[in-house]
């Protein structure tokens, strides 16, 4: 059993819902990447995403796009970023998923890259711009790697299409929850419920809700229907708010704690409300308990 | 063989390297071309519209004083720079607006570089009825000042684009970006042969307009075909139109033109094929220019509708079967084409189709006067004017 595996089957016995928290390497430096990923695990992060920057990266907002320029010019590379995989494993006892676009991969050679950051101890690798009849390739060299390819399932995948990136991923099924590019919205979209239903009914995979989720309350929402939930450019941008200042892992802590709180444990209203989006006085008020001083809420679209 | 496959793919190029989210877009759009494609009413319309409304056929001009100048091979010059909004890109625009109009999608977004293509969808749009927005990188909208303008009275609204190195590249991130958030209602009008599967296919269909006349024209001007046809190629897509129609005859030679920017040497250049390696960019793979770990260098040009670090797939193929070569043309062997064509033929040509005019001209000096060559002019020049006075050293009041 992967470690991913693993990771899901020991939450799901507990009725616990994962935190999937994303940084991106090297932003502002691969130093300082170290003790976030370490803060990230120890303040409740259950799988951690690491970003590879990318010049081109078609698939993220705006807050993600400024992270990957900070990091590539602070001389972040695939190659380096795997190093650092290596040696923060002693470290970092959960799932680290390397999320990089392709070309880095295919520059970094297919089955090189496989072997590298499986003996580098990363447990999965997510493709954004890999869709599953152009993943064989890699597919071929990760899977014998002991690397989980995880897949998406978008709100525009077909039922057919559906089924088969159920069946291709490996350690769990991303969803992305909207039609868009990564970044905080103010309201998690309708029919996210029904989406996650279909994708049951031909998986028993465990299933992964992303894009979008920026505040504890939407992420106790996506909790209620999801086996994790994974949060990106909100975390993203608490780094960039913090960077340079002495309290940027604290701060990057506190957030990720108040995001995986809802997630260990259960309650059963506040799907329906944030779905709704809710009164915004109350969710102002929900808003700031629940954060606390951890962070500011981003704005929609940053 | 017929190209590309089912699943889009030249050999190893081209395919649909694209977010899940636009996979069932992407398809749904394949379908809808190929439904397209075999419906006659479609055709037909599509057929009147370059006739009637783009100013097809365009000639197929034969330069005598240039050919003088040069002192060898005969250079023949497809004139696309006649067409409706002055280049070419208005035969892939009116193909793409009328199945954009036919899958009933209210709104088109669109890339431009030199803005001829936006340009083309504006005006497009316009034709229609469609609403249209046009990303554009600043770096381009303060190089085509005139496009602009042209793209805003038309009733299309101009996106600016401040990401990377703000231009073709970053305006066609911008505009996926936006297709990807409004996919059910928009329609991606992309306008080279490039990105996802069926972009490279659909954009050469609507272009291969310019190599069919072309052929045609050649038998009856010059009584054969020419020996060698000769085009500009950013992404390809005036290129891919004028060449596909030659590659099943064995004996014309087919020579795509690459920007050279400053010299390849210097590093500020455009030629993905001459200096690139294979990768992925913007849905397909194809040769690309880029560093050792993979990420997408910065084209240098001083023809903005060739300042892209990409190739679109199927010339890559052609290449690697050794169909097609490509050379590359400095900015400043650009500049004299420029001059030369203007001074000895009156025609001011796109910097773009500058490029395959300067190495008409090279490639004439050293061909026997018997020889023929083919010129792919892909677009006229009032929209450089600024560009070329700045990079002679003149002013415009």
């Amino acid at each position: 059993m992967s470690r991913l595996e693993a990771t899901f089957t020991r939450l799901r016995a507990r009725g616990e819902r994962a935190l999937v928290a994303y940084l991106m390497a090297g932003d502002p430096s691969l130093a300082e990447t170290r003790p976030l990923v370490v803060e990230a695990e120890r303040r409740g992060a259950d799988v951690i995403e690491l970003g590879v920057p990318f010049s081109d990266p078609l698939a993220d907002g705006p807050v993600i796009q400024r992270a990957g320029t900070r990091a590539l010019a602070a001389g972040t590379s695939l190659a380096r970023v795997l190093e650092m995989v290596s040696t923060l494993r002693a470290q970092v006892h959960v799932p680290l998923v390397v999320m990089t676009y392709y070309n880095p991969v295919l520059a970094f050679g297919l089955k090189s890259f496989a072997r590298t950051a499986a003996d580098a101890g990363a447990d999965g690798v997510i493709v954004p711009d890999l869709p599953w009849e152009e993943c064989e390739p890699l597919r071929a060299e990760t899977e014998p790697a002991g690397l989980d390819m995880i897949q998406f399932v978008a709100p525009t995948s077909t039922p057919t299409r559906v089924k088969t990136i159920a069946r291709l991923s490996r350690g769990f099924i991303y969803v992305v929850s909207l039609t868009g590019v990564t970044g905080a919205r103010r309201e998690l979209p309708k029919d996210l419920d029904a989406q996650i239903r279909t994708l049951r009914l031909v998986t028993t995979k465990p299933v992964c809700v992303g894009f979008g989720v920026s505040t504890p309350e939407q992420v106790a929402a996506v909790g209620q229907i999801a086996d994790g939930v994974a949060v990106g450019s909100a975390i993203v941008r608490t780094i960039e708010e913090h960077t340079g200042t002495a309290a940027l892992v604290d701060r990057v802590g506190d957030f990720i704690a108040a995001l995986k709180q809802p997630l260990r444990v259960s309650s059963s209203a506040g799907f329906a409300r944030a779905i709704e989006g809710g009164g915004t006085e109350e969710r102002a008020a929900r808003r700031a308990t629940t954060v606390g001083r951890g962070a500011k809420p981003p704005s929609e679209e940053d | 063989m017929r190209l590309p496959d089912a699943r889009g793919h030249f050999g190893r190029f081209g395919g649909r390297f694209v977010p899940e989210t636009l996979m069932a877009p992407l398809i749904e759009l394949e379908k809808a071309y190929l439904a397209a494609r075999r419906d006659r009413t479609f055709q037909a319309r599509f057929a009147s519209l370059l006739a009637d409304y783009a100013g097809r056929p365009t000639p197929l001009y034969f330069a005598a004083r240039l050919t003088e100048h040069c002192g060898g091979a005969r250079i023949w010059l497809k004139r696309e720079d006649l067409c409706h909004t002055g280049a070419h890109k208005i035969n892939n625009v009116l193909g793409q607006a009328l199945l954009a109009a036919r899958m009933k999608k209210p709104r088109l977004i669109a890339e431009t570089g030199a803005g001829q293509h936006g340009v083309a969808t504006a005006t497009a749009a316009a034709l229609l009825g469609l609403e249209c927005e046009v990303y554009m990188g600043t770096e381009d909208i303060e190089r085509q000042a005139l496009n602009v303008f042209r793209m805003r009275l038309l009733g299309a609204k101009v996106i600016p684009v401040e990401s990377g190195s703000r231009t073709l590249k970053d305006a066609v991130n911008e505009a996926l970006r936006d297709w990807v958030t409004n996919v059910r209602t928009t329609y991606y009008l992309l306008g080279s042969a490039l990105g996802p599967h069926p972009y490279p296919m659909m954009v050469r269909d609507f272009h291969t307009v310019i190599g069919k006349e072309a052929r045609a024209q050649a038998r009856r001007a010059i009584g054969r075909l020419p020996d060698v046809v000769v085009a500009c190629v950013g992404g390809g897509s005036n290129a891919i139109g004028l060449f596909h129609p030659f590659i099943a005859d064995r004996r014309v030679g087919i020579v795509g033109v690459e920007p050279g920017g400053s010299g390849i040497a210097s590093g500020k250049h455009g030629a993905s094929m001459t200096a690139g390696a294979v990768g992925v960019l913007h849905g397909s793979m194809s040769y690309l220019l880029q560093s050792d770990d993979g990420q997408v260098a910065v084209a240098h040009s001083i023809s903005a509708g060739l300042d892209y670090p990409g190739v679109g797939p199927e010339h890559a193929y052609y290449r690697d079967a050794g169909r097609f070569t490509f050379v590359s043309i400095t900015d400043e062997e650009a500049l004299e084409g420029f001059q030369a064509l203007t001074r000895l033929e009156g025609i001011m040509p796109a910097l773009e189709s500058a490029h395959a005019v300067a190495h008409a001209m090279r490639l004439a000096k050293t061909l026997p006067k018997r020889k023929t060559i083919v010129v792919g002019l892909s677009g006229r020049g009032d929209k450089d004017v600024h560009v070329v006075a700045k990079a002679l050293g003149m002013e415009i009041a």
